[in-house]
């Protein structure tokens, strides 16, 4: 058979799924978890405990502080010791509560059962948002942007189709993998209340060719579940990205500067699929989420079950300790991750990953002249000129990164990855696609 | 934390092929062409490769020291690249001076003086290759006979290529047709030029690596062939089963496609030449009209103009158009307005 997928561009990274196998681990509580303001896209949730304060797992601590932002809860049960700098991936601490672990001491209204609860028709579309509102739940791939506002389809918009995000295709990282393999029937209500609050039937999982079990186990499930479709994926990068898995799943292409629900498709991720389950149907805030530690030279690549603002050294030091030849701490995956400056940021709710690379793989090549190989430009999934666009932003020339369509990058790094010659072709292209935006926002005042 | 993190802006990894490598494994694929031109030329194709090659690789060190004052980039194959394929095109009897000159011409000329590695508009071993073909017409057509003269270098026995002698109205050799020797290499013919299984070995190769695609060798044979083709059925100015005199007139001589193919430097430069990262097209389209026109002008210079052979000029002429082809013939976009 063969597999669909998106047509321009691409590349193939190997997979490189150390912890695949690994089943999800339980981390233990830490004794203190460092909870950030900013964990979406938006704005900053407002902090709304203080210094003393004593707080319970569950309860809401920063206030979602507009449309485009989203609640935080506290993941521990303790003693608000600070409010104020926590430590981030970049090593300028950002704003955040610090919460000193006493117990586990839940919310009473948050259902801890393991049972199975599959009443969809319990809720109205509206009482699913507002109960995903609630729980804070962003997207869960890395992307974070509030699950809520996605959820909520203009009025004179029509979602044709929903897509769940199953490609993990940032090489090493597992954690959605594991997720759709162990928590296959929470993942398909998930799906199945999200349908119901973006008034869909349809709902196509997209999963790539490698993850055959998890193909497999959502296949078989999907017959119980009307109008929910697992939808087997060749391997290429970045079809998790929302645009590249709408054409490969529905073959629609989104215009340039429009939304996916502009072609009639709502995209969200595996492990929101099942945060939203937990939200809705056991009323259970995001309050952890699943992490891979991994890395070749990290003892025992592993997928964690964290609490949000568990410092990543601890999970690293769950994983075997941090290796000898670490050179390199990226959080989420090896194409877009973050490089980090420090092993003791917390985990948030877009941390998918912590990768740890050796030193060897840690340093960039000294970039040489373009051979004008057009390597790139055979890569780039949105069809641009890396090589040239680079040029032009690095001159200045904002007005041809305007005219060679700039603003449509989405920062893949397939450029960068396919360059033999080793240039900074993405670092350039950020400059000028966010220069380029300021620009076009200037001109619409 | 003891030791410092390196941090850098995302991806933090990098497929396998570098530069370096793309160059030594365009020469790897060259290896199989080299071995033929051993085998029917000897000595001479030794000679002429060890001094094109040598004298590329000084030219451009020279030039970047002490010209440009600079570091120079030796290692990263490029002007070995440059040697082997200015060798490949010259025949194996031609002097060593003469050698060193179209190298000095390649990479000083042609290669630095447009800003080295990446920024030279024209292919530097065509250009040198042109430039001595006008400047030294008898040594460089005059081509020595495989096999018998293998041990002989300057001396060769000389004799002529099959396109030349088709130039020359000498159909003979068509009539006796020897597409076996054509397709394996004992013809005459420029060093690298003469295996066609060598050469399209050597291409399959490079696809299969992904150091070149497809678009530019496919779409030069099609062209070539499917004209040649057109020309060989209405040689005789019969279309349909009638004779109409322009056509006639147009393809005087019929020769079989598989000559035009097989016979001269097409493989060549379909393979090697056209392919040339720097000098051609960056996009699939853009890469089709380049292969294209190359074709089209190939055909054009053979029948009907006053060189057997046209593939050097077609190439250079098409190298031209490569900004143009570059600014009109960009990638299919994702997401682009589908009404215009």
């Amino acid at each position: 058979m063969k597999l669909s997928t998106f047509k321009i561009g691409g590349v193939h990274p190997s997979g490189s799924k150390l912890s695949a196998d690994q089943p999800i681990k339980v981390m233990p509580i830490p004794d203190t978890v460092y909870i950030p303001a900013a964990q979406h896209i938006g704005k900053p949730a407002d902090i709304i405990v203080q210094k003393g304060d004593k707080v319970k797992v569950g309860q809401l601590i920063a206030k979602s502080s507009g449309f485009v932002s989203a609640n935080i809860h506290s993941s521990v049960s303790g003693t608000v010791t600070a409010v104020g700098p926590v430590p981030d991936p970049s090593g300028i601490a950002k704003m955040g509560v610090t919460i000193k672990v006493e117990g586990d001491e839940w919310m009473e209204d948050i259902d801890r059962s393991e049972t199975l609860d599959t009443n969809v028709d319990r809720f109205s579309d509206k009482e699913i948002i507002d109960r995903v509102t609630a729980a804070g739940i962003v997207g869960m791939g890395g992307a974070t942007f509030p699950a809520h506002v996605k959820f909520t389809v203009p009025l004179e918009k029509k979602a044709e189709a929903l897509l769940i995000n199953g490609v993990e295709c940032e090489p090493y990282l597992t954690a959605d993998h594991r997720v759709m393999l162990e928590k296959s029937e929470q993942l398909m209500v998930g799906v199945k209340l999200i349908m119901k609050a973006v008034k869909t039937e349809k709902a196509f999982i997209g999963i790539e060719a490698n993850k055959p079990d998890a193909i497999e186990k959502l296949t078989e499930l999907s017959h119980k579940y009307a109008g929910i479709k697992v939808v087997p994926l060749a391997l290429k990068y970045p079809q998790g990205s929302e645009k590249h898995l709408i054409k490969a799943i529905m073959n629609k292409e989104v215009p340039s500067g429009k939304l996916p629900i502009d072609v009639g498709a709502v995209v969200s991720n595996a492990g929101t699929a099942v945060a939203v389950y937990e939200a809705v149907m056991k009323n259970k805030p995001l309050i952890e989420r699943v992490v891979t530690v991994t890395g070749n030279s990290v003892k025992n690549p592993s997928n964690f079950l964290a609490r949000i603002g568990t410092p990543v050294r601890l999970l690293i030091e769950a994983a075997g300790g941090l290796p000898e030849d670490t050179g390199k701490v990226i959080s989420g995956g090896p194409m877009m991750g973050k490089a980090a400056t420090n092993t003791d940021f917390p985990v948030a709710k877009g941390t998918s990953g912590v990768l740890i690379m050796p030193e060897e793989l840690a340093h960039r090549r000294e970039p040489e002249p373009c051979i004008r190989c057009g390597k790139c430009v055979d890569a780039c999934p949105m069809g641009l000129e890396p090589y040239l666009l680079s040029v032009y932003s690095r001159k200045k020339m904002w007005d041809e990164c305007e005219e060679h369509y700039i603003y449509d990058c989405i920062e893949c790094g397939c450029c960068v990855y396919s360059c033999p010659a080793a240039r900074p072709l993405l670092d350039y292209m950020r400059l000028g696609k966010s220069t380029v935006m300021g620009i076009i926002r200037s001109r619409k005042k | 934390m003891s030791n410092l993190l390196t941090i850098s802006p995302s991806p933090h990894f990098k497929d396998k092929p570098t530069t370096k490598s793309l160059m030594f494994g365009v020469l790897t694929a060259l290896i199989p062409t080299f071995l033929v031109s051993l085998y029917s030329f000897g000595i001479g194709a030794l000679v002429t490769t060890l001094v094109s090659v040598g004298s590329c690789v000084l030219f451009e060190w020279l030039i970047t020291k002490y010209m440009l004052k600079q570091q120079p980039h030796i290692a990263d194959g490029s002007a070995i690249l440059t040697g082997v394929l200015l060798a490949f095109n010259l025949p194996s009897n031609i002097s060593p001076f003469i050698v060193m000159f179209g190298a000095l011409i390649a990479i000083g000329i042609a290669k630095m003086c447009f800003g080295g590695l990446g920024c030279n508009l024209f292919n530097p071993a065509l250009v040198a290759r042109v430039f001595l073909l006008i400047s030294f017409p008898v040594q460089m057509t005059s081509w020595p006979k495989p096999i018998e003269s293998r041990l002989n270098y300057l001396d060769a026995v000389t004799g002529a290529t099959p396109m030349a002698a088709i130039k020359a109205g000498d159909l003979s050799i068509c009539e006796n047709a020897n597409f076996l020797d054509m397709f394996v290499g004992t013809i005459g013919g420029s060093l690298g030029e003469v295996s066609a299984i060598a050469l399209i070995l050597g291409g399959i190769y490079m696809i299969a690596r992904k150091i070149i695609t497809w678009h530019i060798p496919v779409s030069i044979i099609a062209t070539v062939a499917l004209f040649t083709t057109l020309g060989w059925l209405s040689s005789e100015g019969y279309v349909f089963g009638r004779k109409i005199e322009v056509i006639a007139n147009l393809f005087e001589s019929g020769i079989h496609p598989l000559y035009h193919i097989l016979g001269g430097g097409l493989l060549l430069g379909a393979i090697f030449m056209a392919t040339d990262y720097v000098t051609s097209p960056m996009s699939a389209t853009g890469k089709i009209i380049f292969g294209v026109g190359i074709g089209l002008l190939t055909i054009i210079i053979r029948l009907w103009g006053n060189y057997p052979e046209g593939m050097s000029f077609a190439i250079l002429l098409m190298n031209a158009v490569v900004p143009l082809i570059n600014k009109k013939f960009q990638p299919a976009r994702f997401g682009a307005p589908k009404t215009k």
